[in-house]
């Protein structure tokens, strides 16, 4: 057996360990990894869809057929939509991570010191689509520049049960949320509840608590962006919803996410809750497992209708999603080229019609979509671009109101009333938490 | 063969100055330590310097931002959610330590007994802790769930409750959730650990304190948990640092939710800093949390020593 003396052992190993060193070293001193020969790659993340069969399809269909067209590797990743966030974030302070990254709502304010200008391509595709909707260029325009580009609205309707409602005596949608509430009462007391996320989510709860609290005429900041939240419309909106919440809706809705409305509506332990259709989209695609109590498709006893009209009207919040492409991408153009391929008709048609309706398009020609013939059901989605208003209104929109957003400053201080904090109490604790962002 | 090596090195001319630092104690000693000394700068130090110098900043993702000096520290110390975490982490440390230590050294006792399948009794019990938190952790909020709990369903079949109870959705009950599921994914540390100090008591103490009359109780407080107390303080110091610090099951469970409730300081950290990407804000909620475990360890570590000089 050979032997090894110690200073055998040690000259081998410092000299490993000096080359492992050396190679390291030349790694950090610039800043990069060994370079490989390699076509370019787009790195592209998106959340994984509620609509399970658009994210098959990108990545059996559109994604190689986009490949092909500009000779260029795709990588698609979906990650849960609520983190996204925390993905951006770790991606912009070490600078590398994916080339373009799906955000919602008013998020690409908050990142977009690190955004490239997406403007050459937003401009035309927003021009050959008709015209961006306010909400698109309110999410993703700052400074007179796109800093995301405008993707999709998911539109936030009621997904409600038409046999249970006109059992109630409500053969068509309350239009008043004193009618929802009077609805829901009747509901809750025969054991079908009406159900709402209030939990920290990045879709149900903002959309529901938001449009409750313009239509009482309340809101965060005024025109000029000044903070006037602590009003009496709010405190009245907020202990409206106290009381609508014992009276109406299933409580376990505080520790609710996006998917929980979901299963609980097809189970039947709910009639009615905030959606973006994707329950009835999934009722449809799987009609013999999910029935009624009577034993029929629960599809069939499936409509929509928006949010109740309040004291000063009727208001709605729909999730918006664009992408925004991170100043320290190396792949800038091929990224750029693959947001106009994937917008040009032929293709992100394809994808729209996967959608069923759950999505509608950021731009105005979108209402004009055959997808909207197709199922009366979905009719109300169509128009969901032209609704919504974007977070901060009535100010324009910027980082602040995309910070409160993502703090469910709002959502949070109908929860807090909820669990029994007095609603001036809520109000004030909500106030307090706006003032740090907005002075 | 050996020696003949050893008389041919002898022999020959002295080895260079490089091997020859390497066979002197000091330098081989000082070459050993550099790899862990560069480990733990890279992923001790410097994360934590570069904490500290983004808490004095206002700093923000993909913004550098400018020297503050102690704005955030004052701002966090307003802040009623950091307030509401501190004294969540601090209950919620207190609470699963006492439960894992009484529940752990009761199951060591239990485990140093001779039984049959003792073994696989033994390798049993580490499973919460084997299993990766997130995945417990999701099937434990399945079974809290607000509205398919198999708990409350268990529950109304034996009928013990009319209605479901909104695990998640209460902030005590939320709370309580999450204590239960951090006990249960800590008492096998607590267990194994404790039964590894169990097993090194010599059986014969016992025995004979049981023939000069000793009952169970008297020998346990008198032989086994005096000689047990170092490794218990060292398991224990463990498990405070660890439970001060914990992410995963709240994050999992709860996100911290509902309306803030279940915050720990980890977990409203990451909701500031890395969620809304207000880094500098995030980095104070962080370190506030060092100066209390600094105490803690101090505390712990002065008190091991004088029960090991003891």
């Amino acid at each position: 057996m050979a032997r090894i003396s110690r200073r055998k052992f040690m000259q081998v190993t410092g000299v490993s360990a000096a080359a492992a060193t050396g190679g390291l070293a030349g790694i950090l001193a610039t800043g990069r990894a060994p370079a490989y020969a390699q076509a370019t790659t787009v790195h592209w993340i998106r959340w994984n869809d509620f609509v399970p069969a658009s994210d098959q399809l990108l990545r059996k269909e559109l994604l190689p057929e986009a490949e092909k067209a500009l000779g260029m590797k795709i990588t698609f990743e979906t990650v849960n939509g609520n983190d996204l966030q925390p993905r951006i974030t770790s991606s912009i302070q070490s600078g590398a991570g994916p080339d373009l990254f799906m955000l919602f709502n008013n998020h690409p304010h908050l990142y977009k010191a690190s955004a490239v200008d997406l403007s050459d391509v937003a401009d035309a595709i927003g021009k050959a689509g008709g015209g961006y909707y306010p909400v698109s260029s309110g999410n993703c325009s700052a400074d007179g520049k796109w800093i995301s580009m405008p993707f999709c609205i998911v539109g936030a309707m009621n997904a409600y049960r038409k046999s249970w409602f006109a059992e109630a005596g409500f053969n068509a949608f309350p239009e008043t949320w004193d009618q929802y509430r009077e609805a829901g009462k009747k509901l809750k007391a025969k054991g079908r509840p009406l159900g709402q996320s209030l939990g920290h989510s990045f879709g149900d709860p903002p959309t529901f608590t938001y449009p409750l609290m313009w239509s009482y005429g309340a809101s965060e900041v005024d025109k000029s962006g000044k903070d006037v939240v602590n009003s009496k419309e709010m405190i009245e909106s907020v202990k409206f919803m106290t009381a609508f919440w014992k009276d109406a809706f299933d409580e376990g809705g505080l520790a609710w996410d996006d998917s929980n409305n979901n299963r609980a509506f097809l189970s039947g332990t709910v009639s009615s809750t905030l959606n973006g259709a994707s329950i009835y989209i999934e009722s449809l695609r799987k009609p013999d497992q999910y029935k009624t109590e009577k034993d029929t498709p629960l599809k069939d006893d499936i409509a929509h209708a928006p949010l109740p009209k309040g004291p000063v009207g009727q208001f709605g919040m729909h999730t918006f999603q664009s992408h925004l492409m991170p100043t320290y991408s190396k792949n800038q153009k091929a990224a750029k080229d693959f947001l106009k391929w994937l917008h040009t008709p032929a293709n992100y048609d394809k994808w729209f019609a996967s959608q069923k309706g759950f999505a509608t398009g950021p731009t105005t020609d979108t209402e004009k979509n055959k997808v909207w013939d197709e199922d009366k059901i979905m009719e109300p989605y169509r128009v969901a671009g032209k609704l919504g208003q974007v977070p901060g209104y009535p100010a324009p929109t910027g980082p602040k109101a995309a910070e409160a957003l993502s703090k469910y400053i709002i959502t949070d201080i109908y929860a807090k009333a909820v669990q029994g904090t007095p609603a001036e109490d809520a109000v004030k604790w909500g106030e307090g938490e706006l003032k740090k962002i907005y002075t | 063969m050996a020696v003949e090596a050893v008389s041919t090195t002898l022999g020959s001319a002295p080895p260079p100055r490089r091997q020859r630092l390497l066979e002197d104690e000091r330098w081989l000693a000082f070459a050993l330590l550099v790899p862990t000394v560069v480990l733990l700068g890279m992923f001790i130090a410097y994360p934590f310097i570069r904490g500290i110098m983004l808490s004095v900043t206002n700093s923000r993702v993909g913004v550098e931002g400018e020297f503050v000096g102690l704005a955030n520290y004052y701002k966090v110390w307003n802040d009623s959610i950091f307030r509401t975490a501190v004294y969540n982490t601090f209950f919620y440390t207190a609470v699963t330590s006492v439960f894992k230590l009484a529940l752990g050294l009761w199951l060591a006792m239990l485990l140093n007994r001779n039984f049959r399948g003792k073994a696989f009794t033994r390798a049993f019990i580490l499973l919460p802790f084997i299993i990766p938190t997130v995945l417990s952790t999701f099937a434990w909020k399945w079974m809290f769930d607000p509205t398919f709990s198999v708990i409350n369903w268990t529950l109304y079949q034996l009928g013990a409750i009319t209605g479901r109870i909104n695990w998640l959705g209460d902030p005590d009950l939320a709370m309580a959730s999450i204590i239960v599921v951090n006990i249960w994914r800590g008492v096998p540390f607590f267990a194994i650990s404790l039964l590894a100090g169990l097993q090194t008591i010599s059986p014969e103490l016992n025995e004979a304190a049981a023939i000069d009359g000793a009952k169970p109780w008297h020998r346990f407080w008198y032989i086994t948990w005096p000689l047990l107390l170092p490794v218990t303080m060292v398991v224990l110091l463990f498990s405070v640092i660890q439970t001060f610090a914990d992410f995963q099951i709240v994050y999992v469970m709860t996100g911290g939710g509902p309306a803030n409730a279940t915050h720990l300081f980890a977990t409203y950290a990451y909701q500031i800093g890395v969620g809304t990407g207000l880094l500098s804000e995030g980095a104070a909620i962080s370190l506030a949390m060092f100066p209390i475990l600094f105490l803690v360890v101090i505390v712990q570590l002065l008190y091991i020593r004088r029960v090991e000089v003891r």
